[in-house]
Parts: C-alpha cells; sequence; structure tokens
C-alpha cells in the first residue's frame, strides 16, 4: 500500500516530488514519441494500464494477516518498458489520492517513484536479465511481475526509514520494521501478482501473437 | 495443455488469496487483515511519536461501503478495457483464421 497523504515530512515530499515530476515528464515525452511512430501500440498498452487499474484496486489478505494490493507494474514493463508504465502509475495514483483517499498528493512523487519509477525498473531490470539467461518467456515474465511487486514496497519501507530514521538504530532499525510491515505482507501477493500476469500474457500470446512478435517480446514465427 | 496449466495458474492464485483467511483464528489480534498502510501509520508514530501529520487527504469517502464501491468501479473499469482488447484481438484472430481457410 502506498504512503498516506501527509506521511512525509515536507522535505521530503518535495523532494520526491520533483525527482518524480522530473522523470514523469521525460516518460511523457519519450511515450508520446514512440506512440506517434508506432500508433498501432495505443491498444495494448491501454490493456497493461487497464490491468495496472485492477490489481491496484483489489487488496488482498496476506500470510502476515494484513492486507496490501498488487501493482500490476510487471505486464506493461514486459511489453514496452518501463517509461509508459510511469505514466500510468500516476494516472493510478492520482485517482486513487483524489477518489478514495489512498496514497496522498502530499506523497504522490514518493509513491510514483516507489511503483512507477522502481517497480518498473525493476521488472524491466528482472525480465531483461532472465532472457538474457535464457529462461523461458513466461519464466521470465513470472519473475518480472513478482519481483517489481515485491521491489515497490522494499521501496517504500526505504522511503519511510529514511525520513523517520528510528532513534537508536537508526536508518537500519526503522528500515527492518517497515520492510516487516509491507514487504513480508507483500511476498505472496507478488507471487500472486507474478501467476495472473503469466496468465494474462498466455491469452494474449494466444490471440495476440502478432502483436507480440512486432514488439519484440517473443521471437517471430518461434514457440516461446 | 496450455488450458491445464491455466487452470493450474487461476487455481494457485486463488489458492495464496484463500490460505491467509483459512489460517485466520478469531480473537487473534495480529491476524486482522488492515492494511498495511494503517499498519505504517502505527510504525511512523512508534518510531517518532511527535510526528503530526501535515496534510489531510482532499476528499474521504464518507463510509467504507462508498469506498468500496469506488474500489469497484475502479477494478471494473480496468477489467471492462482488459477484456474489450482481448476480445477483440481473439475476433480478429478468428476471422482472420477464417480467412486464411478460405483462401
Amino acid at each position: 500500500m502506498h504512503i498516506m497523504e501527509g506521511y512525509l515530512p515536507v522535505t521530503h515530499a518535495v523532494g520526491w516530488g520533483i525527482a518524480s515530476g522530473t522523470i514523469l515528464t521525460y516518460c511523457v515525452w519519450s511515450v508520446g514519441r514512440s506512440l506517434r511512430s508506432r500508433p498501432q501500440d495505443k491498444f495494448l498498452l491501454a490493456a497493461s494500464s487497464a490491468y495496472m487499474f485492477t490489481l491496484s484496486a483489489l487488496k488482498l489478505p496476506s500470510l502476515t494477516g494484513s492486507c496490501s494490493h498488487p501493482t500490476g507494474v510487471g505486464l506493461g514493463a514486459v511489453l514496452f518498458g518501463w517509461r509508459p508504465m510511469v505514466v500510468s502509475g500516476f494516472i493510478v495514483l492520482l485517482f486513487q489520492a483524489l477518489l478514495l483517499a489512498h496514497g496522498g498528493l502530499t506523497t504522490l512523487g514518493a509513491n510514483l517513484f516507489a511503483m512507477g519509477i522502481a517497480g518498473a525498473w525493476v521488472a524491466r531490470g528482472v525480465y531483461s536479465l532472465a532472457r538474457t539467461a535464457r529462461l523461458p518467456f513466461r519464466v521470465a515474465t513470472f519473475l518480472a511481475a513478482a519481483l517489481g511487486d515485491l521491489a515497490t514496497y522494499v521501496v517504500t519501507a526505504a522511503q519511510l526509514a529514511w525520513a523517520f530514521p528510528d532513534p537508536a538504530g537508526g536508518f537500519v532499525a526503522s528500515f527492518t520494521k517497515f520492510l516487516g510491515v509491507f514487504a513480508i505482507t507483500q511476498v505472496p501477493l507478488a507471487v500472486a501478482e507474478g501467476l495472473l500476469t503469466v496468465l494474462v500474457m498466455n491469452a494474449l500470446m494466444a490471440y495476440d501473437r502478432r502483436e507480440l512478435e512486432t514488439l519484440g517480446v517473443v521471437p517471430q514465427g518461434g514457440t516461446a | 495443455m496450455n488450458k491445464f496449466w491455466n487452470a493450474l495458474l487461476v487455481l494457485a492464485v486463488i489458492g495464496l488469496i484463500c490460505v491467509p483467511l483459512a489460517l485466520h483464528e478469531k480473537g487473534d489480534e495480529t491476524q486482522t487483515f488492515t492494511g498495511t498502510d494503517d499498519q505504517a501509520q502505527q510504525a511512523i508514530k512508534d518510531v517518532n511519536p511527535d510526528y503530526s501529520r501535515w496534510a489531510e487527504p482532499l476528499w474521504t469517502p464518507p463510509s467504507s461501503e462508498v469506498a468500496s464501491l469506488l474500489f469497484a468501479v475502479q477494478a471494473s473499469l480496468g477489467t471492462l478495457v482488459l477484456g474489450y482488447v482481448l476480445g477483440f484481438y481473439r475476433g480478429r484472430a478468428t476471422r482472420d483464421g477464417r480467412a486464411n481457410e478460405r483462401a
């Protein structure tokens, strides 16, 4: 779950806002440019953003006895890279901050950095590494979605630990505490998101292999 | 074969969500299924009791019923678009498949 409204000190809120705002501006420009050269991607991009929209609305119970929600960043990051996911992540977070009192406007920068930016970077990075290591496409998709999801909450814990270091143990003690809240809860949910993303990818491969081939995700005519 | 694996994936996802609920024991205060964001607020208070929240959400759903309505709207909008795109591709693949058969 995201950092609640007003729960980051002003300096941190502003700092994350500037960092994420800059990256978001670059991503909007970059996505706009690639969509002008490949307008046929709009359809599949809308589907991956919609997947993100759905998954972030589902608060799921976890083994720790608390609830959190998956991020849905992995699917789009595997298909289109990390940049479009920053833009979609911003829309999702803004919707939830304005209408659901979930997350917040003052913490939007930090939350976008955790979910849209770090989550998508990790998802894309894991996918590329897994493909370089010659792991099958579905395994790479699973790892990308699950680890991208988990990374979001590790970053959230780090952001809170940075803002609220433990008086005795400093950053490390505080980080461990916030990891206990966010990351441990997220492990089973991240596995669930990984499996669900493979399921959606299977459906896309069954009906829309051509599109995935032109994106370079699956080899032409192969059986990945 | 693919159908078998897809069914297995669906079962695994449902299992991952249901097992925590099945393990839930009544009266166990550590298992209340509250949100991790609420728990993080508590953790912030533990670490820094002097911190005061300096911004409130502009608008908060008046009750958890209204909040669940909005979450349901969000989830259904997402699945609507995802389903539309998948249906479009499926329809196109079927049509092209038939066209190829005729040719």
